[in-house]
């Protein structure tokens, strides 16, 4: 029996989105595909404990699915509507000659991160379209309500269909662009996991970060050939090594310098450096690398420490010297400075970081890097007013801890 | 599928003046390449005049039916094939007109 729901568990694991994406290819309508596919589970759950796994549970998810988007079709009556919509939004273009990217499941995500929808739609959409995660739960992890959440994926699958966002992968010259703004979805993703901005919420959202790896490893195996994809799954991976010493048994968040290396997961952190060793190998032969592969570089580094005192941070500035090149953000900048405080000392750091204070004083970690250098420098009732900042405006709640109780240690 | 192509422009901080030229140019290509449905630019928004006869008699109002800061300065209406080829040609239009243009499926 458990064998059983197992088998559904990993079938829906693997198997949702490819049932999603082949019935959307089918029938042209995300709505119909994304029922269909809930049936043929519901289905399965009925059914597999008493006839077995079928030994093609994929095929038999499909095939199910399949037969339910037809009977939905049929009993709504309106064949002839629901074949002229799947006609008109099915692409009748000769597939892109792109090789691998020729795929249904790709098809899926670029159509759920067109840049037409909004960036938090986007990241909700291709949740439940290709992660199969559930409405309640996507609510849960964007801290909005279930039926506002409802209402905000319904909304996105009726422009999809009525604005006639057409369900391909773009052709090679858009391609670049497109596929920054599906990682830029999936980092969203990844980082709402690791950072959860919730009171309520724990600290760690391992279900997100598991789901934004797993996309990741997804877009990986369709685009091998695109570094910063690989540098976004090496950046995941590095951080998400670190998970389990990041945060203490009383819920506090624990900064990198004293973090047990010992608890980091070698296996994540083994696999990362290997994909920041493919991308340097990459750069060498000339190919710039993006700012994904150039944060997970920075993570490696991090990452082949075995003490906080054996942190190459000289290698770290010269990596936030090249982001800040292709990246002149205030919070790279903001992050730069950090590697300046452990080179050039706190009060070097302190300068650059007050110059940023126009762009970032609204930014709970401007604050607290603030505090932070400002403590080293002996200046405590200053370090003070700059937590009590942080805290206010920080949102999750093991960092809260952390920054209260860096404030109250001050003397 | 056809497309309402709004030209979006912006009463406080309103686009250059002299872009008709390009924008004939703009339209002899959406012709040729069998895109244009149909385009025409609007008169100032003080030349609108707004009726409403849903009660006993016809009121007539003088002025647009909302006062904003940005208001309609002209339409096309483009037939394409899908929302990846109008947001190209938008992006084009947008450019060539120096203004905001809002793209929206008919029903």
């Amino acid at each position: 029996m458990s064998e059983v729901r197992e088998a559904i568990t990993r079938a829906h694991h693997d198997e949702w989105a490819r049932v999603v994406a082949a019935l959307t290819r089918r029938f042209g309508d995300l709505g119909i595909a994304e029922d269909s596919a809930a049936e043929a589970f519901a289905t399965a759950v009925e059914r597999w404990p008493a006839d077995g796994v079928p030994p093609n549970p994929g095929a038999w998810l499909t095939t199910t699915a399949n037969h339910k988007a037809i009977d939905r079709i049929r009993r709504e009556n309106k064949r002839d509507d629901k074949h002229k919509e799947a006609r008109m939004v099915h692409d009748d273009d000769p597939p892109e000659p792109l090789g691998a990217i020729d795929d249904d499941r790709l098809r899926l995500i670029f159509t759920c991160c067109h840049p037409a929808l909004a960036m938090e739609t986007r990241a909700a959409l291709t949740l439940r379209m290709v992660g199969g995660l559930t409405v309640p739960e996507i609510a849960r992890a964007f801290l909005v309500t279930e039926s506002a959440m409802g209402r905000r994926i319904t909304r996105a699958k009726d422009k999809i269909k009525a604005a006639r966002i057409p369900y391909r992968v773009p052709s090679a010259d858009d391609l670049p662009a497109r596929v920054s703004g599906v990682l830029a979805v999936l980092f969203l993703v990844f980082n709402e996991g690791y950072l959860a901005t919730g009171p309520d919420t724990d600290p760690v959202r391992h279900d997100l970060t598991a789901e934004a790896i797993r996309l990741t490893r997804l877009i990986r195996a369709l685009l091998p050939d695109d570094g910063e994809v690989t540098g976004l799954l090496a950046l995941m991976l590095l951080t998400d090594a670190r998970r389990n010493a990041r945060v203490s048994a009383g819920g506090e968040l624990v900064a990198l310098d004293e973090q047990d290396r010992g608890s980091w997961d070698a296996a994540l952190i083994a696999e990362g450096h290997r994909l920041v060793r493919a991308r340097l190998a990459a750069a060498a032969a000339g190919i710039a690398p993006g700012r994904y592969q150039i944060l997970a570089a920075i993570n490696a580094v991090h990452t082949s420490a075995r003490d906080m005192r054996d942190t190459d941070w000289s290698q770290i500035l010269a990596l936030y010297d090249q982001l800040v090149r292709i990246d002149p953000s205030p919070i790279i900048a903001l992050n730069r400075a950090v590697a300046v405080a452990e080179l050039d000392g706190p009060e070097v750091a302190l300068a650059t970081v007050d110059r940023l204070e126009p762009t970032l004083s609204g930014y709970h970690a401007y604050h607290a890097t603030r505090a932070d250098l400002l403590r080293r420098l002996g200046r405590s009732q200053q370090s003070r007013t700059a937590y009590d900042k942080a805290i206010d405006l920080a949102g999750n709640t093991a960092e809260t801890a952390y920054l209260t109780r860096r404030r109250d240690q001050l003397r | 599928m056809q497309y309402l192509v709004s030209v979006i422009d912006d009463k406080s901080n309103p686009g250059s003046t002299d872009r008709q030229p390009d924008i004939s140019a703009f339209n002899e290509r959406l012709i040729a390449d069998g895109y244009w449905v149909f385009a025409g630019g609007l008169a100032d928004t003080t030349t609108a005049t707004v009726i409403d006869n849903r009660g006993e008699q016809p009121v007539f109002s003088d002025g647009p039916f909302v006062e904003s800061k940005e208001y309609l300065a002209g339409v096309w209406v483009w037939e394409a094939p899908d929302l990846d080829v109008a947001l190209e040609l938008a992006t084009e239009a947008s450019k060539i007109c120096d203004r905001k243009i809002e793209v929206r499926p008919f029903q």
